[in-house]
């Protein structure tokens, strides 16, 4: 578990470093610029990976310029991106979503969770009922209706904070029941009728014991976000000058690169999302194992 | 009572005795990742057919886990690491997963914590105790009809004190002590003949503790069978016992009649555990045991009672006591009374 | 004057309450009644939050683009002007707002969304009628399958009495839960189809090939429906076995395990009867409460297959801007969903006896 979280934090430091460095300018394009660049043409179409010598040639290269052992080691599509750099891009814009969505979904969720748990009453009820009603309701389904009607392309970071929009209900229901637990148990109690405040019980005598569950909700609410993310890029209601994996998705579905024989072009971000959601997986399992000990006797 | 001495029995496994239960050097140990537990470590006796017999001490003696070990429900990280349990003449630890199952209810039941959830929430009362019974009836025979079913139900629930008619409902609907009851009616439903109970009253308050220590006494009667009672409040279990046994981290430190031993208890852990408990006389101070129960992990050399003993002495700290037959019919395991041991 | 007096008088007092009092109480102190009063509380927040967010922004890009479209001729379908004041109309875009919205309400309570923009004389229902066909039966077989599959096999892999090796033989298949279930299709895709050649990767059915009640149609038709159904089905089987492995390991743990195992029962009835039947409760519960999130993954696979259903439909409306379809469509797989969490939350008392419908 803690091999694959590294593997994880490593993609998304390689991929952060490049953030910042965003330049689009294809004239040039030594190793380092199409590092950079991700996703901007390189002139060269539906080239297989560069290292890659036995794949079937279905390349339109522009001149009899052969491309350099290291220059396309995932290859090009054909909107002639170097899918090198675009998924070096991809992984971080795509961890990012999920990470804003997950921070705000949870945050949100463990605020309500408490506002209803602790003041009960009306917020209760009324928090409960949104909890109840939001719940049933796709929220992917909301945000493509709102996306289509706002009619501007969402940039990774609003993506983000639309998908913890409809996603924090799952955080405040988790969290809510067990502040619920321990709201009962007796050292809160003491805790209330030796006059403690209630901000200091709740950070003091609570926080400790609803870390496990908090953290649990967090790595569910990443998950499911770029589950989400990912979905409704696929479905064509992502940013398209991004080069974000769900958009990655979206093109191979649209330009049919399946059918193409253009396996590099989907296989790599497969693998990277993969990858992605068997480290939440994993980090999750080992969450539930931490909280719920008897797990840990099997498997 | 009769006070096994594991010497002097060569023969065990064919006699037909008139004991129903024969513990010999029972040992039950837990793994645990800081080392091995000795919950229950070289226990021994004996128990009569249609005798009553409580075993007690303080939570952590190893008393529950005993009586579990003796229906074979010790549970992982648990396991029965050496001794017997003769139960009838044969021998629990050695048999089978299907031969105890068949022997579970049928010759010995359990009457289980009155703290615990025993019953499926799921099942209504009526259709809880009719498993046991369909799940027993002979290989070659064919399960008794539905009418016979529910009158047998009906039965045991008036045996126990309740209504028929709470066959029909589910254990949430039910109250503590009706539970308890419920779990007795299940528990006599093939007439064993012994009945296992591990502390059957806690969580139950006063006045139904009583109650259902008084239709436990009831049923044992009617069923002429023996009763092991685990429990640690030792007025309660003097109303009811024939024969007690103190227990102390993990090993049995004195077994004697009832009434023998309150009045003249002879283990210094005995002694302390009959002054400290409560009576009407006002003007006496009220005593506890001083000190704590030592961690099973690491137990003292020596006598385990060695930290708290009001009479230690040198050899306490060296030897483990054996444990003594003394007249009486009675047992002790303390250096203190080896001039009167019976070979 | 009467109903002053009514409310005055404690209930609990008088010998006989008002009928009519005791009525509307039990009325709504009824679980079904007020799980339906959720439901209807659902949809129509569900409803709202799409009818005033868009609007927060002051603009209409919907109407904006119909009159794009309009004045350059139509060139998604033709009819575009019709389509415009067809929208306006509907909407009522130069009333208030409140009755713009009262609008919208009455429409969707009588599921009418209107006509589709790229289909021009279709209506909206009658696209959804043709798809949800192929969607209903996708879905219902493959996520009913995978509830089985997925709660049989975890109810085995928590079972302290099963063999070891069964945990290694499903490792597989709870990793393969964590993988999204459009990504699944597109590996099966590629393996199945392109590769080996075995299985269509597009589709209901073959081109050319009308539906019919033959059975070389309904063969065709499970030919086609292979591919996605799986990528559906192992992705989601995975999800409930690790539930259903959480809750048999917590329910082994109970007291009344201890004591069916005191009472000698058969081993297969301890593993029925008690374990799995109370473990399954928990299970039940996560049906309704994932119901949604499998449901939008089905949809991507339809997209990826181009199997002709909802999601299918739904991402063809998405390309051309058809704002009514998609409306319709969405609001159809809410309905629906909320139906169907009803309909879990309304049999739930029937399997826990300590639920009660009357209870407050």
């Amino acid at each position: 578990m803690l091999g694959t979280l590294l593997v994880f934090t490593v993609i998304g430091l390689l991929g952060y470093a490049q953030l910042d460095a965003h330049t689009n300018d294809p004239s040039q394009h030594s190793r380092l610029d199409a590092f950079v660049s991700g996703g901007a043409p390189v002139g060269d179409k539906r080239l297989p990976p560069s290292w890659c010598t036995w794949c079937e040639d279905i390349a339109e290269l522009d001149a009899d310029k052969k491309p350099t052992l290291f220059q396309y080691p995932m290859g090009t599509d054909t909107q002639s991106r170097d899918l090198f750099a675009t998924n070096l891009r991809g992984i971080p814009l795509t961890l990012g979503t999920g990470l804003i969505a997950g921070l705000l979904s949870v945050g949100l969720g463990t605020v309500t969770a408490f506002i209803a748990a602790y003041y009960r009453g009306l917020p209760d009820v009324l928090i409960r009922l949104l909890t109840d009603v939001g719940i049933s309701i796709p929220g992917l389904l909301v945000l493509i209706i709102i996306r289509i009607q706002l009619g501007t392309e969402l940039v990774w970071w609003q993506l983000g904070a639309g998908l913890a929009a409809v996603g924090w209900v799952f955080s405040s229901r988790t969290v809510r029941a067990q502040v619920l637990v321990l709201r009962e148990q007796p050292y809160v109690e003491i805790a209330r009728q030796s006059g403690m405040s209630g901000l200091a019980i709740i950070f003091r005598e609570m926080m400790p014991n609803l870390i496990p569950y908090i953290t649990a909700s967090f790595v569910g609410s990443v998950a499911g976000a770029i589950l989400a993310s990912i979905g409704l890029e696929a479905l064509g209601l992502g940013d398209f000058s991004s080069p974000s994996l769900g958009m990655t998705v979206y093109w191979v579905i649209q330009f049919g690169a399946i059918t193409l024989g253009m396996w590099w072009w989907w296989l790599f971000p497969l693998i990277f999302i993969v990858i992605i959601f068997v480290s939440l997986f994993l980090i999750s399992a080992g969450l539930d194992e931490w909280s719920n000990p008897r797990l840990r006797r099997q498997v | 009572m009769v006070v096994a001495d594991q010497e002097t029995i060569t023969d065990s496994g064919s006699s037909d005795d008139e004991f129903a239960l024969r513990v010999e050097d029972l040992q039950v140990y837990y793994g645990t990742p800081r080392g091995t537990v000795k919950a229950v470590d070289g226990v021994s006796f004996n128990l009569r057919q249609g005798e009553r017999f409580a075993l007690v001490g303080e939570s952590g003696s190893g008393k529950s886990t005993l009586a579990m070990a003796i229906m074979r429900l010790t549970r992982e990280p648990g396991h029965i690491a050496g001794g017997h349990i003769y139960l009838n003449g044969r021998d629990v630890v050695e048999m089978r997963e299907r031969e105890i199952r068949d022997i579970r209810l049928r010759e010995m039941a359990l009457v289980p914590q009155g703290a615990m959830n025993s019953l499926n929430p799921v099942m209504r009362v009526g259709d809880q105790i009719i498993d046991g019974i369909l799940d027993h009836v002979p290989s070659g025979e064919s399960a008794p009809n539905k009418a016979r079913l529910n009158e047998r139900v009906h039965e045991l629930l008036e045996r126990v004190g309740l209504d028929p008619a709470v066959s029909r409902l589910h254990p949430h609907e039910l109250s503590g002590g009706m539970k308890q009851r419920v779990a007795m009616a299940i528990a006599i439903s093939l007439d064993p003949n012994i009945i296992v109970a591990d502390e059957p009253t806690s969580a139950l308050d006063v006045v139904v503790q009583r109650q259902i220590m008084q239709t436990l006494g009831r049923l044992q009667e009617g069923l002429e069978a023996a009763v092991l009672l685990v429990g640690h409040d030792m007025g309660l279990v003097a109303q009811f016992a024939d024969t007690i046994g103190v227990m102390y981290a993990g090993k049995l430190v004195e077994v004697g009649s009832v009434p023998d031993v309150f009045k003249d208890p002879r283990h210094p852990y005995t002694k302390l555990l009959i002054e400290s408990l409560p009576s009407f006389d006002i003007s006496r101070k009220f005593i506890g045991i001083p000190g704590m129960q030592p961690a099973l992990l690491n137990l003292p050399p020596g006598c385990s009672f060695n930290p708290r003993c009001p009479s230690v002495h040198d050899r306490c700290y060296r030897e483990v006591p054996e444990y003594l037959s003394i007249a009486g019919n009675r047992g002790v395991a303390c250096h203190l009374y080896e001039e009167e041991a019976i070979p | 004057m009467a109903n002053t007096t009514t409310r005055r008088v404690n209930p609990a007092l008088t010998a006989k309450p008002n009928p009519v009092v005791a009525f509307v109480g039990a009325f709504f102190g009824n679980f079904i009644v007020r799980r339906f009063l959720l439901f209807l509380l659902t949809v129509w927040v569900a409803a709202t939050v799409i009818f005033v967010l868009p609007r927060l922004t002051g603009q209409d890009p919907v109407k904006e683009k119909l009159l794009l479209e309009a004045q350059r001729g139509g060139s998604v379908q033709a009819g575009m002007n019709e389509m415009a004041q067809e929208y306006s109309a509907r909407l009522g875009l130069d009333l208030p707002l409140h009755q713009q919205y009262v609008n919208y309400l009455y429409d969707l309570s009588r599921l009418d969304f209107g006509y589709s923009i790229a289909y021009f004389p279709r209506t909206v229902n009658d696209i959804i009628v043709d798809s949800i066909i192929w969607s209903f039966g996708l879905m219902t077989v493959t996520l009913a399958l995978a509830f089985l599959i997925g709660t049989g096999a975890g109810a085995l892999l928590g079972w302290s009495r099963s063999p070891g090796w069964l945990s290694y033989a499903f490792m597989p298949f709870l990793t393969l839960s964590a993988i999204p279930q459009y990504m699944l299709g597109l590996v099966m895709m590629f393996v199945f189809a392109i590769m080996l050649n075995l299985l269509p990767f597009f589709g209901a059915y073959s081109p050319g090939n009308l539906p019919e009640w033959s059975l070389s149609f309904i063969l065709d038709m499970l030919r086609h429906a292979i591919l996605p159904a799986l990528s559906i089905l192992l992705s989601a089987v995975g999800f409930w076995a690790i539930g259903m492995r959480g809750m048999m390991v917590n329910t082994q743990g109970e007291d009344f395990m201890v004591q069916a195992d005191a009472k000698g029962l058969n081993g297969v009835r301890i593993f029925v009867r008690y374990a799995v039947r109370n473990a399954l409760l928990p299970q039940v519960t996560g049906l309704a409460i994932s119901f949604g999130t499998l449901l939008t993954g089905a949809v991507l696979v339809e997209v990826l297959f181009q199997y002709p259903g909802l999601g299918n439909t739904l991402f063809y409306a998405i390309r051309v801007s058809d704002f009514f379809q998609i409306t319709g469509i969405v609001m159809t797989i809410i309905i629906s969903l909320a139906f169907a969490t009803m309909l879990i939350d309304m049999i739930y008392p029937l399997i826990d006896p300590r639920v009660k419908y009357t209870q407050n």
